[in-house]
């Protein structure tokens, strides 16, 4: 029973913070906009892996094998970024 | 903690190793596109301004809600099997084939808006990245679809157990992976464009 009561919960969760996100974005922030939106899908992002995906109870070797594949995303978001913004 | 996941509940290690290599590889070819946008955004900023006020913000929030409750459907299934509840398994996952077919449905609805609006992959960068950024996330969720399906039918047939349900575990780790991309494409796409 505790889990389903915690995944209703983390849902709840996800719900309000898309209501935020779609909130903010009326307003006009410049850059601050891209910021709290990418903030706020980051945490969605966690409270899934988290929950949903069971990382909170997973061993540390699957959790490496979760976590690995974003330092490769950061590298060749960042790299390719280097190339193109010094052009 | 991991002792006790091994007696009965949860799918065997190296399916689950197996399935995060596999979104590792997923998360790399959208990486791809990502990317892509990054530069682009960051290039022509002006154009995905202009271009991202086309999209329907309230089509897009209300997809988003649709998927986040999918992936609600899909974990509530995975506890209920691990508990040996087949019912509520098997409600779980139909529950979670008919959001995604609302996803897809909205989706198309969205779709044919452009079309009749004159938007098309190549009407300019903003909407070309538009569309095959949704088009192969929408083509994730079909192949879900197929795979619960799959899920639904060897549920009918008595297949898993709170001993043996490692396909159940597994397609709902897709699932929410799936749910991921969305969670980052929706703003990207439909708010800070």
């Amino acid at each position: 029973m505790a889990y389903y009561k915690s995944y209703v919960m983390v849902w709840i969760a996800l719900i309000v913070l898309t209501g935020a996100t779609v909130g903010v974005s009326f307003l006009n922030l410049g850059l601050w906009n891209a910021a709290v939106a990418l903030v706020i899908a980051s945490t969605k992002a966690t409270l899934v892996g988290l929950y949903f995906m069971h990382l909170r109870h997973e061993i540390k070797l699957v959790i490496g094998f979760a976590l690995f594949p974003l330092l490769f995303l950061a590298l060749i978001i960042i790299g390719t970024l280097s190339d193109t913004m010094t052009r | 903690m991991a002792s006790k996941e091994k007696a009965g509940k949860g799918a065997p290690v190296a399916a689950r190793l197996g399935i995060w290599t596999f979104l590792a590889t997923e998360l790399l070819l959208f990486g791809g596109l990502f990317t892509a946008y990054t530069v682009f955004r960051i290039t022509y900023p002006d154009l995905f301004h202009q271009e991202h006020l086309k999209l329907n913000r309230l089509l897009g929030a209300l997809n988003t809600v649709v998927l986040l409750t999918s992936s609600l459907s899909m974990a509530v299934a995975i506890a209920a099997i691990r508990q040996g509840k087949k019912r509520l398994m098997q409600a779980g996952i139909v529950l979670t084939l008919v959001l995604a077919a609302a996803f897809l449905a909205i989706k198309y609805m969205e779709w044919t808006e452009d079309f009749a609006r004159g938007l098309y992959p190549g009407s300019n960068l903003f909407f070309g990245l538009y569309f095959v950024m949704t088009g192969l996330h929408g083509l994730h969720v079909i192949f879900g679809m197929c795979v619960m399906l799959y899920l639904v039918v060897q549920g009918q047939r008595n297949r898993f157990s709170a001993d043996y349900h490692t396909p159940v575990e597994i397609t709902g780790l897709y699932w929410h992976f799936v749910d991921l991309v969305w969670i980052y494409l929706f703003p990207l796409l439909y708010l800070i464009g």
